[in-house]
């Protein structure tokens, strides 16, 4: 019989603000153990949550970007159950009104596009992280307290590969809008997938199991291609799928049980009567609509349409804000957006990685670009000038034509000129031009290439090509 | 004897150089060695740092900077559930052992910067659960009345300290009446505020939606004073009200002509004593006789009031004191893995009626048991707040008794906790509507001789309204200047 798989995903996000969510303490990675703590975030008695206000706004602007709604009130919930690494041993949650709901992220994957349905994103706190020895454990808290958005899609994924396309697509989305800076290594995007097979085209859902540690996107993948086998193998082998949450062996790329249905919390989810629902007005909706981003995909397509670029440079530049910025603050200009498209990718970009800079850093102003290409498009130097050129520009950030003039790198197209480097390049090698004389007409390249060599690079490549065909017939 | 004035009183001699800060705390140190052995209202005192607090008083009055500090000088006695930095915070448990806290609440904050001399940790019921101090698990505290009788709770350390002259004044926590029951029973004036009005920051926990931290004085004016000093707006306190400081020494005049006060019918139950009864009966007709109207109204969900305070106090409570768990501070009993250092620290550090509390709390928040009784508790909290907000609409203030009977004999409902909670009868329901409640001394039962207290509840930031009908009351009689036996 032939499975098909449904998934759902359940993933938390970091958000990117300066201090935690009910304190001030900083919402920063790598400090000291227990060095952002304060006795708010550590639940010492007495203490009260006040809540972080541009942590509301992120979430209300993730909604925004995820095509979500937006609910006249909000409100807090404690999630009761113990654990050392949970100060209060309640986490502060929104259970039954989070801030924003019902909403839907398009992207591409196998080729095509999906939408996959987000039935909410709620705004939690984040716990600490335990450390174990070897006779004692130890808690560092400088996590506790971190504004966690979690992401829960509606179970619309069909695939370990569309799982994978989907988080990307939407890690893409949450750095760009500014939600996140998605850092996987420092734990910032956490997931936990809800998975179930069925007999392809049921439309009843199998068994549910939760499956959770995975810490990378690829981790996320393997897991759902093992868990899908794994069922599938149960299912054909007569026997029956618990509904149960798993725990995802990263080394030995296999799921474990954990818990089953009957194990499961009893969270005691009830409103939080330390903070007050929260019900946006419209001037600060307004305000937070003001942030939203166009969308990477909706960028991608506009590039394309708008400057005639290739998807793959097109989705380089809106998956990269920073660049695909400064592109389009020239390409208007451009006479060939795509090659601009091409030496902001292919030169810029790169330079920027060779040296760690960024690209706020870059010295030239990005007119200068244009000028470049304006020197190549017009015959004063060639292509592979124009590298020797930008390179000075990066790093001096001097004008493209004063470079030229300094270095004396306007491109030779003078006849006279060219024709004894020409002939110096034929009398040479005699056995290439046997060679193309025989009908080797690659060997033509050779001759031009050590005519460049002996022009220093400025001769006119097409002239030369023409002067020592004609030369050679 | 600087320790029995009241604060207006010791503030005008400190005013005038009559006597100093540090004399007047000592006269309070003095009471204290003198009689807290038998009356254990204290359960540990910084002397040191309260003599430093009133020589830095001192200091500041003889370098003139004493304008903007009406407490400047004054020893006020703290509840163990409040925090001061530098000092333990207990809530009277065995499970908060050795905790220092890092912090002051805002109270504190405001206390001082007042010019109070913040001092000592008064007994109290575990987490502020009980109405007797029979809770403490430091041994209860005695009423000064008749040390065989309990001061009331939870805030019985506080009345007591305060009747005992121990102190000029103290702070407590009113969660279902533990300032007003307690300021009843040992024949003070106890305060509870409108929810929000004073900052909950630095109150630990007990029921986070009932909760209000509160004065007892031994004079109406007195408590209007310290109400001044630390209420306000807190940003520290997302559930505090967005209200300046409240100031009702201008309210406190005049007779009462004009004001309506309203008897709530259902408040005349079975079982109140009739020695209170007749007591608060008088206080009417004076009330009466100081010119106000008197009218009977009804606040029709009283009688479910208790099981719905006992629902929703307990099902708070069973996360607010999930973190004592032995992991961060307090009391830790090692175990072989979390769950059992869980269920030995909290075994051992939490006592009955605490633990009963939890029980209670958990089980009414437990998957399928949740909407028969919490979310029936909110809706009836809803209604009792109606029956409040209608009957403000007719009165200006509500007369009761404060408690159904006065101080009981120390043991005689440890066994029956039904019993027990019935003692709140009257102050929990002000509670459950975020109202504002004060009690105040009203006459005394004859044999023994024990205070008995009157109730007056007014409308939300009714505060005005309840001093100035306590203070006509308190200027027309002489309960409040009785002192106890205790020597
Ligand atoms: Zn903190």
């Amino acid at each position: 019989m032939e499975y098909e798989v449904v998934i759902g995903l359940e993933t938390h996000v970091q958000l990117r603000t300066r201090s935690k969510m009910w304190c001030g303490c900083a919402n920063e990675f790598g400090a000291p153990p227990n060095a952002n703590v304060c006795p708010v975030c550590l639940g010492l008695p007495g203490v009260l949550p006040v809540a972080n206000e541009e942590a509301l706004r992120l979430t209300v602007l993730t909604g925004f970007l995820l095509h979500c709604a937006v609910p006249e009130l909000a409100k807090f919930d404690r999630k009761n159950y113990f654990y050392p690494d949970m100060p209060k041993n309640y986490q502060i949650t929104q259970y039954d009104r989070p801030s924003t709901a019902n909403g839907w992220v398009e992207f591409e994957t196998g080729g095509g596009r999906a939408r996959v349905r987000i039935a909410r994103a709620h705004l939690e706190e984040d716990v600490g992280k335990n450390f174990h020895y070897d006779r004692y454990s130890g808690v560092d808290f400088n996590r506790a307290g971190v504004p966690l958005l979690e992401i829960v899609t509606e179970p619309d994924l069909r695939s370990a590969e569309m799982v994978y396309d989907y988080l990307n697509a939407l890690k893409d989305i949450l750095r760009q809008g500014g939600i996140s800076d998605c850092d996987m290594e420092k734990g910032m995007v956490r997931c936990d997938v809800n998975v179930s097979i069925r007999p392809a085209g049921a439309s009843e859902l199998g068994r549910k199991v939760e499956i959770k540690n995975m810490n990378s996107f690829s981790g996320v993948r393997k897991a759902l291609e093992y868990e899908y086998a794994r069922q599938v193998e149960v299912l054909c082998g007569g026997g029956q799928l618990a509904q149960e949450t798993r725990r995802w062996d990263d080394a030995a790329e296999i799921t474990e049980s954990m818990r089953t249905k009957e194990q499961a919390h009893d969270y005691r989810y009830f409103p939080e009567p330390d903070l007050m629902p929260f019900a946006p007005t419209d001037a600060w909706l307004g305000e937070v609509q003001a942030r939203v981003i166009e969308l990477p995909l909706a960028r991608k397509e506009r590039l394309m349409r708008q400057y005639g670029l290739p998807a793959a440079d097109a989705e380089t530049l809106a998956g990269d804000a920073a660049l695909g910025a400064f592109f389009e603050g020239i390409a208007p200009r451009a006479k060939q957006p795509r090659i601009l498209a091409n030496w902001v990718i292919n030169n810029l970009r790169a330079r920027l990685a060779e040296t760690s800079t960024s690209i706020q850093a870059v010295k030239f102003p990005p007119a200068a670009m244009l000028e470049l290409l304006e020197l190549v498009d017009t015959g004063r130097i060639s292509g592979r000038i124009a590298q020797e050129v930008f390179a000075e520009m990066f790093a001096t950030g001097d004008a493209p034509e004063h470079i030229v003039a300094r270095k004396g790198l306007v491109q030779v197209s003078d006849a006279a000129a060219l024709e004894p480097l020409c002939d110096a390049a034929i009398a040479a090698h005699p056995r290439t031009v046997a060679d193309y004389r025989a009908g080797k007409t690659a060997a033509l390249n050779f001759l031009k290439g050590q005519v460049m060599k002996l022009s220093h690079g400025k001769a006119n490549p097409n002239l030369v090509g023409e002067m020592l065909q004609r030369k050679l017939q | 004897m600087w320790n029995t004035l009241t604060i207006s009183d010791l503030a005008a001699r400190l005013g005038r150089r009559e006597v100093s800060a540090r004399e007047a705390l000592q006269a309070c140190l003095d009471r204290i060695d003198q009689v807290d052995g038998r009356l254990h209202a204290f359960l540990s005192l910084d002397r040191a740092d309260a003599l430093a607090q009133a020589d830095e008083a001192d200091a500041r009055r003889a370098r003139g900077e004493s304008a903007d500090q009406p407490l400047l000088g004054i020893p006020i006695a703290l509840k163990d559930i409040l925090a001061v930095r530098g000092q333990p915070l207990g809530c009277a448990s065995k499970i908060l052992h050795g905790f220092i806290s890092p912090y002051d609440a805002t109270v504190v904050e405001k206390l001082k910067a007042a010019g109070a001399v913040v001092f000592g940790r008064v007994n109290m019921d575990e987490f502020a659960m009980g109405s007797s101090t029979e809770n403490s698990a430091f041994g209860r505290t005695g009423n000064p009345w008749d040390l065989d009788r309990i001061p009331g709770g939870s805030s019985g350390g506080s009345a007591a300290a305060v009747a005992a002259d121990e102190c000029l004044a103290a702070l407590g926590s009113d969660t279902g009446g533990s300032i007003r029951q307690p300021a009843a029973l040992c024949g003070c004036v106890g305060l509870k505020p409108t929810y929000g009005l004073v900052s909950r920051y630095g109150l630990v926990a007990f029921a986070s939606s009932l909760d209000q931290i509160g004065p007892f004085t031994r004079s109406v004016r007195d408590a209007a004073l310290v109400l001044h000093a630390i209420s306000g707006h807190d940003p520290r306190d997302s559930t505090s009200l967005p209200e300046p400081a409240i100031d009702c020494a201008a309210a406190i005049h005049g007779d009462l002509r004009g004001i309506k006060l309203g008897l709530p019918r259902e408040y005349r139950i079975e079982g109140i004593d009739p020695e209170v009864k007749s007591a608060v009966d008088a206080a009417v007709r004076q009330l009466e006789s100081l010119g106000a109207e008197i009218l009977e109204v009804s606040l029709p969900h009283t009688q479910y009031a208790v099981a719905t305070y006992y629902i929703i106090a307990t099902a708070e409570a069973s996360a607010n004191l999930a973190r004592y768990d032995g992991v961060r501070y307090g009391l830790r009993i090692d175990g072989d893995d979390p769950i059992e250092m869980y269920a030995r620290t909290r075994g051992a550090g939490f006592g009955p009626e605490v633990k009963r509390r939890i029980i209670l709390g958990t089980y009414v928040l437990s998957s399928g048991y949740y909407d028969a009784y919490y979310l029936r508790a909110q809706k009836v909290r809803t209604l009792i707040r109606q029956d409040f907000l209608r009957a403000f609409e007719q009165v200006d203030a509500l007369v009761t008794p404060t408690t159904p009977t006065a101080a009981f004999r120390a043991g005689e409902k440890v066994d029956n906790p039904l019993q027990m909670y019935l003692c709140d009868i009257f102050t929990i329901p002000c509670n459950l509507a975020g109202i504002c409640g004060l009690s105040l001394p009203c006459g005394f039962t004859r044999e023994p001789r024990l205070p008995i207290g009157l109730q007056i509840l007014g409308p939300p930031m009714g505060e005005r309204t309840l001093f100035k009908v306590a203070h006509a009351y308190e200027q027309a009689t002489s309960w409040h200047r009785q002192k106890p036996p205790i020597q």
